[in-house]
């Protein structure tokens, strides 16, 4: 591995291009060899309460946030003494046991914590255990309150399984694992049709991007003979460029599956079905997070795969303005964070697909982004908590005076995401605008209009909920939620303004160089002065636009439906469920009515999206098992003629 | 003619658990003959666990016996005048099907599920409905009966498997094919619920189950018109030699595969499966699931790898074809089930076509990656995972009854979740391990034949695996959905709480399901170490 | 072909025989018609399967059927094991002992079961 990785410098240096850091862990020691708890903790967690039954109705919901928290504490630790190493004794990995070991191919159940997942940990613990702490409240009334707590903690321990293993196959372990989880969660509220269909919905468009990373995993097993980390990034140069393309695109395909990009997006906003804004965020802020990681941490392919690399910058440029449309048009309140979030998760793939240039601004966009996102979602439940459960921002209106706390919490979160000056996600958007810029024009504009339409929407969101005239039900009477709802607001609302002080001294960039490599710095076409200033007046030109459109009017009850085709499109998500409907659900859905119109049990295979088509085939094959025996004689003979014929025919 | 007649050598030291079995068998036979039927249940279930017990020591002393071969590729011995081959991999067959046999043996002898009765028949030829005693009013019902020949009838069966995978040439094959099939077909015909059903799963299995070994038989005499000899070794050589009436070869050779994909219900072959899964009595299904499948796909390996190994690419195309079809097919069509056992028994015809896909990772001992996954090892272990996961979902689909029988309807265990966490919690974890989600044993075994197909450059195939089993997933991931998520019926079916002797099989399998997850490796080693095949 | 001659006059010359009885019979033979003549032959005894009840046949025929053919079976290993017994020596009668043993184990059960009984 030394000689290969030095060859590897080597012709990296003569060729004037950038090396691709191999991971390479050494073994744990202290508070290190802990490092499995952080996982077996919320595991043991849900463990506990799913296996308990009623005994632990009463004291659940407390074991849970226990569980969690006691996992952030052990991040903590952990990063502060990862804090005191050297950058090159940064990468810890933890061998538990041999998963599967035949002959050389091994798959260690082996974890890796380096700066990159150092990160994920506190930003994942951080914020589930706050998530956790704020459902003891939001979920009291719930009688399966427990079982949330379980779901909730199988899915704290799925996603830090993702980020924790050192291979692939450990990585498709919790992406499976979280994908379960959220499906639980989603469909949670399951007596409402519409979250059961969510439910289903995120569960087949997830499998989509399963494929993806299955293929990907299988190929680079072939390719490499291993799916560590370790061994494919050392081997990484060596393979063909085709090759790697391939292994980035199923890759690509993936993380588009769990991070709703394009065109995988669609689950997103149907699974605000969840529960309540609690599940809303455990999508929003962390899973989805998932496929930023994946094309972080696969940097080495990447980088080795620039057709890919490029893949990921145009979906990332799509979503990112897909999800900001969609976030204007939106009367839900959860749905329009939906639709910022894919737009922000965009941002985050548009920066991990400039490559070393943007990598480490990706992660520092997400963690920010953990905060601000994790911040509104808990404020936008605890509006509904305070107004019975409303979604209709219509239904809204001057809540601020009702809700101090609430309002004063996420407005600091609304500054942060159009990127107001000196609010955390001001730096880290600023950073990939010019990242982009720098890139490419196009890209750059791109990523210039969506921060004009993240201000335009959030003002309009800020504006309908807390401003204006109220419009609530008469017998609605909004109030501030308890404190255990509350103090978690203010905790992360603290982050959305501080959290950019991980740039201080390029701390975030520096800290992740041992994992994606040196940031590249490329000239811009105007001082980044001028740049910042340029962002600043557009995000300037959205808020006066939202004022001038919502603010200075009456805002109606109902949605007016004599409006342009623009808002049309956007409030059905841009079509996407119609692409979908009418590609693949539609077609299925005719076969099946036009073939058994008779067998009523054809329909119950009719689902969405590929299930659609599935269950159509489905009800057709099942007319060849008509159960008599003449009939499958005649398809054993069939095959066999055809069989015999076949092979007599291959052969010549 | 040779007037001088030597008899072939008998290994004894290597045969002696098929001895036992079918010693076993036999005594059960007498048993039925001479026991008073107040006794025969009894002896008869405790003749079989000591005849499986013996066999399963048996089984690992021979295992632990063999010779190398090949320099260490390959153990065992070519014995009974080639006849049987004791190799690696028929030693970890036999084990495999051994305890599957006993999970069998378990789930037969069960007598709680149905409120004290057999979940046997009493008489065969029983039509639906009719209790009356053999002699009128007076006479005891035929409730209490019971066909104690089904303990016989298992360990028939048992023999007849692990001569099938043992087989060294085609006659000892197809002896084995017809030993292992008959009893099966009767078992199928036993259920005590359902009578119409069961009667006539029986009976489709039976005519379509002849109607394959003829394919068998035809095939194997244009085989041997090709090669001059039964033996695979000696059919090897000839394919090697090559010349002659290829198509002879190449025609008998889709005959064989024919039949012996009719076994393992390979797609268009496989449309017995559904039928006769959901009619026989559930304990011969969770059976005949796990075993034949066993037991058909060591002589579906012994065949192609063995006799038709230099052939292989004459065969693997074809082979690619029928893996596609099968495992689209089989996803596809349990997609719309809306009955557990059929949906279980599509669910088993594709997992045929994941293990097919296994079967053509078949590469050349040279070709092969330092390090890599054999395809043989890989299907053996995807074969240990997959058994044993069936038996243990069958045997939990027992537990939930209907009045009129096991609950078949998938709407039934509709919020079973709620009432037994243990039960579904449990039928649960087996979905699990069939969608092959990690940490459960489906996925190494998954894992494995995907990677061993793709090392071989079935590309194509591969990836239609990785599409079907994530269709896979959708079916079973639904059904979990709806036992934990919904609200039970006003109706819902009784849980029952079985013996000991079901509970026990489901814990096994269940445990075992687990920690080939957790912890493949042993296993895998086993299969590994297991080798090639001794010519 | 030489080799098959006289297979192929052989088969020739049964098939001609069998059509020429059956046509000779059915030309010159007496027609009288009875109830006992309509009847189906069986060794002698009242026809079983009676019209009614749909005229299945009992299961008890299947099982004579059975036995015997399991005898056919039986002969059919024993002949070429007693053409070459002296050959076959131990190895060829400890086999045919464990087969006929076999046999007579299925045997035993048939009877015990009452297989033989007609009623």
């Amino acid at each position: 591995m030394t000689l290969s990785s030095s060859t590897l410098l080597t012709s990296a240096a003569e060729g004037g291009h950038h090396s691709v850091p191999v991971v390479e862990a050494m073994s744990p020691d202290g508070v290190f060899s802990l490092l499995w708890l952080v996982i077996a903790l919320p595991l043991a967690g849900a463990v506990v309460l799913l296996v308990g039954g009623r005994l632990t109705d009463r004291w659940g919901h407390w074991l849970g946030t226990a569980t969690v928290t006691g996992s952030f504490v052990l991040s903590v630790v952990m990063f502060v003494q990862l804090l005191g190493r050297d950058d090159a004794e940064r990468q810890i990995g933890q061998h538990l046991w041999d998963w599967f070991a035949v002959g050389d191919f091994q798959v260690g159940m082996d974890l890796l914590y380096d700066p990159l997942s150092a990160l994920f940990l506190l930003l994942i613990t951080g914020v589930s255990a706050l998530i956790h702490l704020y459902s003891v409240g939001y979920m009291e009334h719930d009688p399966r309150r427990r079982r949330f707590f379980g779901y909730l903690n199988l899915f704290v321990a799925a996603m830090l399984m993702l980020v924790l293993a050192a291979d692939y196959v450990g990585v498709f372990l919790g992406w499976e694992g979280v994908g379960l989880a959220s499906y639980l969660l989603i469909g949670f509220w399951q007596h409402k049709p519409s979250a059961a269909a969510a439910a289903k919905k995120a569960f087949v468009i997830n499998r989509v991007g399963d494929i993806g990373m299955s293929l990907a995993i299988m190929l680079m097993f072939v390719t490499f003979g291993t799916t560590a980390f370790a061994g494919v990034s050392a081997a990484a140069g060596d393979a063909t460029e085709s090759t790697m393309t391939a292994i980035g695109l199923l890759l690509l395909l993936g993380a588009c599956g769990k991070s709703a990009q394009v065109p995988l997006q669609a689950w997103l906003l149907d699974a605000m079905e969840g529960p309540t804004p609690v599940s809303a965020l455990i999508h929003a802020a962390t899973m989805v997070t998932a496929g930023v990681y994946l094309v972080t941490r696969s940097n080495f392919v990447f980088e080795n795969a620039p057709v890919a690399q490029t893949a990921v910058v145009v979906v990332a440029c799509v979503t990112l303005l897909w999800g900001a449309v969609i976030g204007c048009a939106k009367d839900d309140i959860k749905k329009v964070l939906a639709g910022s979030t894919m737009s922000q998760i965009g941002y985050m793939m548009l920066a991990a697909g400039l490559g070393p240039a943007g990598y480490a601004f990706a992660i520092f966009h997400l963690v920010t982004h953990g905060f601000f996102k994790a911040n509104m979602f808990l404020g936008a439940g605890s509006v509904m908590h305070g107004t019975g459960d409303d979604v209709n921002m219509r239904h809204y209106g001057a809540l601020r005076k009702a809700m101090p706390v609430t309002f004063l919490t996420f407005a600091m979160g609304y500054l942060a995401i159009i990127g107001f000056p000196g609010f955390s996600g001001f730096w880290s958007k600023d950073k990939i605008i010019e990242a982009a810029v720098a890139e490419n024009y196009l890209v750059g504009a791109a990523a210039l209009l969506g921060a004009g339409v993240t201000a335009f929407y959030m003002t309009r969101l800020m504006l309908m909920t807390f401003f204006t005239k109220e419009r609530w039900e008469p017998e609605v009477h909004p109030h501030e939620s308890p404190k255990v709802m509350t103090v978690p607001l203010v905790v992360l609302a603290a982050l959305s303004v501080l959290g950019g002080v991980l740039l201080l001294g390029d701390w975030v960039t520096t800290w992740l160089t041992p994992v994606v490599g040196e940031v590249e710095h490329h000239e811009l076409p105007v001082p980044v002065i001028v740049l910042t200033g340029i962002v600043v007046v557009v995000v300037a030109l959205g808020v006066g636009l939202a004022v001038l459109l919502v603010g200075r009017r009456e805002v109606p009850r109902e949605a007016p439906q004599d409006v342009s085709f623009v808002t049309r499109a956007a409030r059905s998500d841009l079509y996407g469920d119609a692409i979908n409907d009418g590609l693949v659900v539609r077609p299925g859905g005719v076969l099946v009515r036009g073939l058994v119109a008779t067998d009523a049990r054809g329909v119950d295979g009719v689902v969405e999206g590929g299930a659609g088509l599935v269950g159509a085939l489905s009800s057709v094959l099942r007319r060849t098992q008509n159960g008599y025996v003449r009939t499958y004689a005649l398809s054993v003979l069939g095959g066999a003629v055809i069989l015999v014929l076949a092979m007599v025919a291959v052969t010549w | 003619m040779n007037d001088e007649f030597t008899g072939p050598a008998i290994e004894w030291a290597r045969l002696w658990p098929l001895f036992a079995v079918f010693g076993t068998a036999l005594v059960g036979v007498a048993v039925e003959a001479f026991a008073p039927r107040s006794a025969r249940c009894l002896i008869q279930s405790s003749v079989a666990g000591v005849g499986l017990a013996v066999a399963l020591v048996g089984t690992v002393l021979v295992a632990l016996e063999l010779p190398e071969r090949a320099g260490g590729a390959a153990r065992g011995d070519v014995t009974a005048g080639g006849a049987v081959v004791v190799d690696g991999p028929t030693v970890f067959l036999w084990g495999l099907l051994v305890v599957v046999t006993v999970g069998g043996l378990l789930l037969f002898a069960e007598r709680r599920v149905d409120a004290g009765l057999p979940v046997f028949a009493g008489q065969a030829s029983l039509p639906p409905g009719s209790t009356a005693g053999p002699g009128g009013p007076g006479e005891p019902s035929y409730e209490d009966w019971e066909h104690t020949e089904v303990y016989p009838l298992l360990v028939f069966a048992l023999g007849g498997m692990m001569l099938f995978c043992a087989s060294g040439d085609l006659l000892t094959m197809f002896v084995a094919l017809e030993i292992l099939s008959l009893p099966l077909y009767l078992l199928c015909g036993l259920a005590r619920r359902r009578r119409l059903l069961s009667q006539e799963a029986a009976m489709k299995y039976f005519l379509l189950g002849a109607f394959s070994s003829g394919f068998f038989v035809y095939g194997m005499a244009l085989v041997y018109g090709y090669a001059g000899t039964l033996n695979l070794a000696g059919v090897a050589v000839a394919v090697r030699a090559g010349g002659g009436q290829e198509v002879l070869l190449l025609v008998g050779a889709a005959m064989v595969m024919v039949a012996l994909l009719f076994k393992v219900g390979a797609v268009p072959f496989h449309s017995w499966t559904p039928d006769v899964y959901q009619g026989a009595p559930t304990a011969v299904t969770a059976y005949m699931a796990a075993a034949t499948k066993i037991a058909a796909f060591g002589a579906i390996l012994r065949f192609l790898y063995v006799g038709l190994g230099d052939a292989r690419w004459d065969w693997a195309p074809l082979l690619w074809v029928v893996a596609i079809l099968t495992m689209l097919g089989g996803v596809v069509l349990a997609v719309g089930q809306t009955e557990i056992k059929r949906l279980l028994a599509y669910s088993s015809i594709a997992h045929t076509g994941f293990l097919l896909t296994g079967v053509l990772g078949l590469q050349a001992s040279g070709d092969l990656a330092e390090g890599q996954i054999s395809s043989l090892q890989a299907v053996l272990f995807y074969l240990a995972t997959y058994g044993v996961a069936t038996v243990g979902i069958f045997a939990v689909t027992t537990l939930v009854r209907d009045p009129g029988g096991e609950a078949g309807s998938v709407a039934r265990w509709t919020g079973l979740g709620r009432t037994s966490p243990l039960v579904a919690g449990a039928f649960a974890v087996f979905l699990l391990s069939l969608a092959g989600i990690p940490l459960t044993a489906g996925f190494v075994g998954k894992w494995s034949v995907f990677a061993s197909a793709a090392g071989a450059g079935a590309w194509p195939v591969v990836a239609v695996a990785i599409t079907s089993s994530i269709i896979a997933v959708y079916f079973y991931v639904r059904h979990i959905v709806t036992m934990f998520f919904a609200d039970p019926p006003e109706d819902a079916p009784v849980v029952v709480v079985p013996s000991p002797l079901t509970s026990v099989t489901i814990a096994v399998a269940l445990i075992v399901t687990v920690a080939l997850g957790v912890v493949p490796g042993p296993l895998l080693d086993l299969a590994g170490h297991a080798g090639q095949f001794v010519r | 072909m030489e080799l098959y001659t006289p297979v192929l006059a052989l088969l020739a010359l049964a098939a001609g025989f069998a059509i020429f009885s059956v046509a000779v019979s059915t030309l010159t033979g007496p027609k009288r018609y009875n109830r006992a003549r309509l009847d189906s032959y069986e060794c002698g005894i009242e026809p079983t399967p009676q019209p009614f009840g749909g005229g299945r046949i009992p299961v008890k025929y299947y099982t004579v059927a059975m036995t015997f053919i399991i005898f056919d079976v039986e002969i059919m290993f024993l002949v070429p094991w007693a053409v070459y017994f002296d050959q076959l020596s131990w190895f060829g009668l400890i086999a045919v002992v464990l087969f006929l043993f076999n046999i007579t184990l299925a045997y035993a059960y048939e009877w015990r079961r009452g297989g033989l009984d007609w009623d």
